[in-house]
């Protein structure tokens, strides 16, 4: 649009009022809420100097708190991106008694607090809870160890993928579906070639929704995990305990470690989604 | 018709058969997702409203009533009370600056508006300890002052903010964008003030969406626990917001109180949810935009 001979505008002209002051409240409050308050957490980190940071960031502590939360956030994703598909799949195409209250329901752990899902669910996953107790015969605790922290980022990111992927799904053309079948393709074959290519940006970015949400949460898995150092602690549990003990230095720089693997992630997955776009279309 | 009957009502249901899963397949997806929805969602739910009652009436009421409970519900509705509207003027502001004007790095401020979503809550506690503590940057001057922050009811104000920044103007944007401004324009030429242009033609036409906005901004605003928990300091009677005051009840061993508040918040979810599905019924197109990003 912006051509070598239009001059450069921060913003185009337009007749409705109200650009400056709508823009200064919102940077004013971004900036006062979020920007400063994270920036002061980045400054906090690295006052503490090189040979402290690297005490802590290599910190056998640190290391398992980390792992454990990217870990956990990960195969919880990817438990979600799993089942996720397939809820989202007998949402969309198939007819039962109680769909939509289930459609409804999906959406329960954004609004059930994560504090009221911690000790729900430390209560049925432990040895004496109703699921837990399944279990318990064949010696698999779930409670209290980082299976439960399995537990409890599941139940979190479980809206991600439906939510994402279910559009995708509803929008989708089935002529091609039907092309595929009279083509001589199979059912598994057409659902793998030709509708699964189609879901998969939405079903990457329920993914990583899920993941950087999970990898964060706090509330619902400090119930269910036991919290014992280097097995089940996870790391916003470790600054916690960091910032109890007033060591706000070594609280920051675990906050740190934190933010900047996961927008790193993020920002690759972006950067693989945005690369795909290119080379197939839009899609 | 009898004649040409036969292959006309094959094609049908061979094409059926080929385009859809078989019987059994389908059967066994609806019962996959049951289970996991039974072991995930149904089963937790259910059990916060056995345990609260797992000690009778009396108990639950009592739980619910004690002055430090009574305390805790007051402050997370003053919290909500305060959070809430700042997020609804700033949502707006940034919507209305987002949808209706083209400039540059317009998307770079998306995305910041969209970051507390991506960082911990127990790191948005952080930040604001690290400012407004006693060995914060801020603290000595707050402390010359006898102003507290942290460990204080601001503190889980400021906190609250942050961890619910993003959701009124998530829902505003995509809805305000493709609006348009034809109708704003269209007011202005005939005469209207912007103010009176905003409160009656913006205003109006983005009411269900603000709402759905409101909704999951409020649900989360009193339901927050690790980002207050860090500024809070969890003094009884004066800092405990009820997710807090769940935690306190449920390490004392008192699950059936602790259950009992935690039951209150579940039925605001409830209610959270039951209001959403039906504004996603009822004003499905207006608020589709957002749910489509």
């Amino acid at each position: 649009m912006t051509t070598a001979a239009t001059p450069f505008r921060w913003r185009e002209p337009s007749i409705l009022p109200g650009f400056g002051l709508a823009l200064g409240t919102t940077l004013t409050a971004l900036s006062l809420i979020v920007l400063i308050p994270l920036a002061a957490l980045f400054i906090k980190a690295a006052s503490a100097g090189p040979a402290d940071i690297w005490a802590v960031a290599t910190s056998p502590r640190t290391i398992a708190a980390l792992r454990l939360s990217f870990m956990g956030a990960l195969i919880a994703a990817l438990v979600n991106a799993v089942f996720g598909l397939i809820l989202a799949w007998v949402l969309v195409r198939y007819e039962f008694p109680g769909r939509r209250l289930i459609d409804a329901a999906v959406d329960l752990p954004f609004a059930l607090p994560t504090a009221v899902a911690g000790i729900s669910l430390a209560a049925i996953y432990a040895p004496n809870g109703i699921v837990g107790s399944l279990f318990a015969p064949f010696g698999i605790k779930i409670a209290y160890t980082p299976l439960g922290v399995m537990v409890a980022l599941i139940f979190i990111g479980l809206p991600f993928v439906v939510r994402t992927v279910q559009p995708v799904l509803e929008e989708l053309q089935s002529d091609v579906e039907e092309a595929a079948a009279l083509l001589g393709a199979s059912r598994a074959r057409t659902i793998f070639r030709v509708v699964l290519p189609q879901v998969a940006p939405a079903l990457l970015t329920g993914f990583v929704l899920a993941f950087a949400r999970a990898v964060g949460e706090y509330g619902s898995v400090i119930f269910i995990a036991g919290n014992v150092p280097m097995v089940s602690e996870i790391a916003p549990l470790l600054i916690v305990i960091r910032l109890e003990q007033f060591d706000y230095a070594g609280a920051a720089v675990v906050a740190t470690m934190m933010l900047i693997i996961s927008f790193a992630l993020i920002l690759s997955v972006n950067l693989i989604q945005a690369h795909a776009r290119r080379r197939l279309g839009d899609v | 018709m009898s004649d040409t009957a036969p292959p006309f009502v094959a094609a049908p249901v061979r094409r059926k058969s080929a385009h859809g899963e078989s019987l059994g397949v389908r059967i066994a997806l609806i019962a996959v997702s049951l289970a996991f929805l039974l072991l995930f969602l149904a089963l937790p739910l259910a059990s916060v409203f056995v345990e609260a009652s797992a000690k009778g009436w009396e108990a639950y009421r009592a739980a619910i009533t004690e002055p430090d409970a009574q305390a805790a519900i007051r402050l997370t509705l003053l919290v909500a009370a305060i959070a809430v509207p700042f997020n609804i003027v700033v949502g707006v502001a940034a919507a209305w600056a987002i949808a209706k004007f083209e400039f540059r790095g317009k998307n770079l401020l998306i995305s910041l508006i969209d970051l507390p979503f991506s960082v911990s809550p127990v790191i948005a506690g952080l930040v604001f300890v690290l400012l407004f503590g006693a060995q914060g940057y801020f603290g000595p001057w707050l402390q010359a002052h006898d102003i507290k922050i942290v460990f204080a009811v601001p503190g889980l104000i400021l906190a609250t903010i942050f961890v619910t920044f993003p959701f009124v103007a998530r829902e505003l944007i995509p809805h305000m964008q493709s609006l348009g401004t034809a109708d704003e324009e269209a007011a202005l030429t005939l005469g209207a003030s912007p103010w009176r242009v905003f409160f009656r033609v913006t205003l109006p036409n983005v009411k269900w969406s603000l709402f759905y906005g409101v909704l999951l901004c409020n649900a989360r605003a009193m339901g927050e626990f690790g980002a207050v928990a860090v500024v809070s300091g969890k003094i009884r009677g004066l800092t405990n917001t009820m997710p807090l005051h769940i935690e306190i009840l449920y390490n004392e061993y008192m699950g059936a109180a602790a259950f009992a508040v935690a039951s209150l918040l579940a039925g605001l979810a409830l209610v959270t949810l039951a209001l959403k599905t039906f504004l996603e019924w009822r004003f499905g197109d207006e608020i589709a935009a957002s749910r489509r990003h």
